[in-house]
């Protein structure tokens, strides 16, 4: 193990290191012999280079998702842009209704903001997923009432990696003209985007999950039929009025180029990362109580979310120093609660608590991977030995009969 | 989360992990915590004619600073008294392993433990 440095990033779903090629544009755009100009400036070439760095790389996210590049509003990341996508819609069609819809194993960003216009007064029906983390569509169709106004559903899940299917949902929100909202922050590079066929009236993207830089993200907000949302943030009109603040062109432009990227290279990209991913879950398959969470069909290459049962999630990642990855168990978080997206699941506590997610991306080796199933193996292997449940599993007590004392 | 010096050396080397005989009428065994909360400690103490704990066992299930709490806790108690042990206080373990304040319950779930060990051997006398 020399050829690597530890330790080894396997959390290319929490963030992505910026590509080689993207930094290089971006570093184009911020000195003094550079395009530091403000896009906004129309009184000068300073100010025009700019404005056309920033409309190329609109293209560019345009090209990526299929929409017409006018229906990209920037923003500064996937967060603001849930934000501004079901705060914004809400609120101008209030007189029509006050009811949401969406799924509670969204991303806090989606959840949270949900919290907050229930406090407005607004009504949120948070729907279970399928054991395998998939919407079920007719469960969707019961929910949705005369006054529901917007539909929030995620593409890919960013601790499982399981896909929706968003064609299926964007034709019941389009017959019922409820606007469609959904969180694509995961979705770039791993899966195709395509807001015509999936019949999207909102869709969240960011770069830094894409090998562009972080604090930039934007909104697709469709024209035909025209979706309107109220601003969020005021100034001095930019964005059309949707998203007021100067635009930051080395960051746009650093997004624009991973878009880029991901759209021409994913195909020859995601084949190299699943078979990585396969041959990380091929190591861990011979192990005994070991439980893969989410949909494994449905779900993008480089996810491998895993749990080890008997094992406490936090105490498995000390054992892994030399592996970068993350944890759906409590004492990983403030909370003391284990990951609610395992919990929605169905998946018990222990499970939850049990589990690690692996995800692979551009700069993952198969060195790299062997290295983590070797020390994964080993870590589970030493705490089973620690694991008084692990011993009373293997003298055939059942845990669910035992009476703990919880605390 | 980041550990201090002493929660990774125990994490590392963990001191007498292992199991005693439960229905042995010397052995006292105290199971607390429950797996859906995260953490399970067993402690397992072996208490001489004399009244003083001769040796002590664990296993634990949990994160690392349930494990340094346990492993640490039998360390102390070897050599005490029941009366001795039962004064062992959470604060003081959470005061030697430097555990953070969103980890505190791991001391409390070990003196916890060590509490429901003497019990169990006493009610065997």
């Amino acid at each position: 193990m020399s050829d690597f440095k530890t330790p080894i990033y396997m959390d290319y779903s929490s963030t992505t290191p910026v590509d080689p090629r993207v930094a290089e544009k971006m570093m184009q755009c911020l000195t003094m012999d550079g395009v530091f100009g403000n896009p906004a400036s129309r009184s000068h070439a300073h100010g025009w280079a700019a404005e056309d760095l920033v409309d190329q790389a609109r293209e560019e996210i345009a090209k990526t998702v299929g929409a017409d590049s006018r229906e990209i509003v920037w923003t500064s990341g996937a967060t603001e842009s849930n934000n501004l996508a079901i705060k914004g819609a809400a609120h101008f069609n209030q007189r029509r209704g006050k009811h949401i819809v969406t799924m509670k194993t969204e991303h806090k960003a989606v959840l949270d903001t949900c919290r907050q216009l229930e406090r407005e007064g607004f009504e949120v029906t948070y729907l279970d997923p399928m054991e395998n983390g998939l919407l079920d569509l007719d469960v969707l169709k019961a929910a949705l009432r005369d006054d529901t106004t917007i539909v929030s559903v995620m593409h890919v899940n960013n601790e499982t990696g399981v896909i929706q299917d968003l064609a299926a949902i964007g034709e019941i929100c389009r017959d019922r003209k409820i606007v469609f909202h959904v969180d694509a922050a995961q979705s770039v590079g791993k899966v195709v985007v395509d807001v015509e066929a999936f019949k999207v009236d909102l869709m969240s993207f960011s770069a830094h999950k894409a090998y562009g830089p972080k604090g930039i993200g934007a909104l697709f907000v469709r024209r035909k039929p025209r979706v309107r949302i109220e601003a969020q943030i005021h100034g001095g009109g930019h964005e059309r009025g949707m998203r007021s603040g100067t635009l930051p062109t080395h960051q746009i432009v650093g997004m624009g180029e991973a878009f880029r990227i991901a759209r021409e290279e994913m195909g020859a990209e995601n084949e190299r990362i699943r078979m990585l991913r396969d041959r990380l879950y091929d190591g861990f398959k011979d192990m005994e109580e070991v439980f893969v969470n989410g949909d494994l069909d449905q779900r993008i290459a480089g996810n491998l979310n895993i749990s080890f049962n008997f094992v406490e999630g936090e105490s498995l990642m000390m054992s892994l120093r030399d592996v970068a990855v993350s944890s759906g168990s409590a004492c990983t978080s403030a909370s003391l609660e284990p990951s609610y997206v395992l919990r929605a699941l169905g998946r018990s506590d222990e499970l939850a608590h049990s589990s690690l997610r692996f995800t692979i991306g551009r700069f993952t080796t198969e060195a790299e991977v062997d290295l983590a199933i070797e020390q994964t193996r080993a870590a589970v292997e030493k705490l089973r030995d620690l694991s008084p449940l692990w011993d009373m599993f293997k003298d055939g007590i059942d845990l669910d009969s035992v009476v703990w004392a919880a605390h | 989360m980041a550990y201090g010096d002493k929660v990774m050396d125990h994490y590392d080397n963990p001191r007498n992990v292992g199991s005693f005989d439960a229905k042995d009428a010397e052995i006292g065994t105290g199971m607390v915590g429950a797996p859906a909360c995260g953490d399970v400690m067993r402690l397992q103490i072996k208490v001489g004619t004399d009244g003083v704990i001769e040796d002590a066992k664990f296993k634990t299930y949990g994160c690392g600073s349930a494990i340094a709490s346990s492993s640490l806790l039998t360390e102390w108690v070897k050599g005490k008294t029941l009366d001795e042990a039962k004064e062992i206080k959470n604060t003081a373990i959470a005061e030697e392993l430097e555990l953070p304040p969103v980890k505190i319950h791991c001391s409390v779930l070990a003196e916890d433990a060590i509490r429901a060990a003497i019990d169990d051997y006493q009610s065997k006398q």
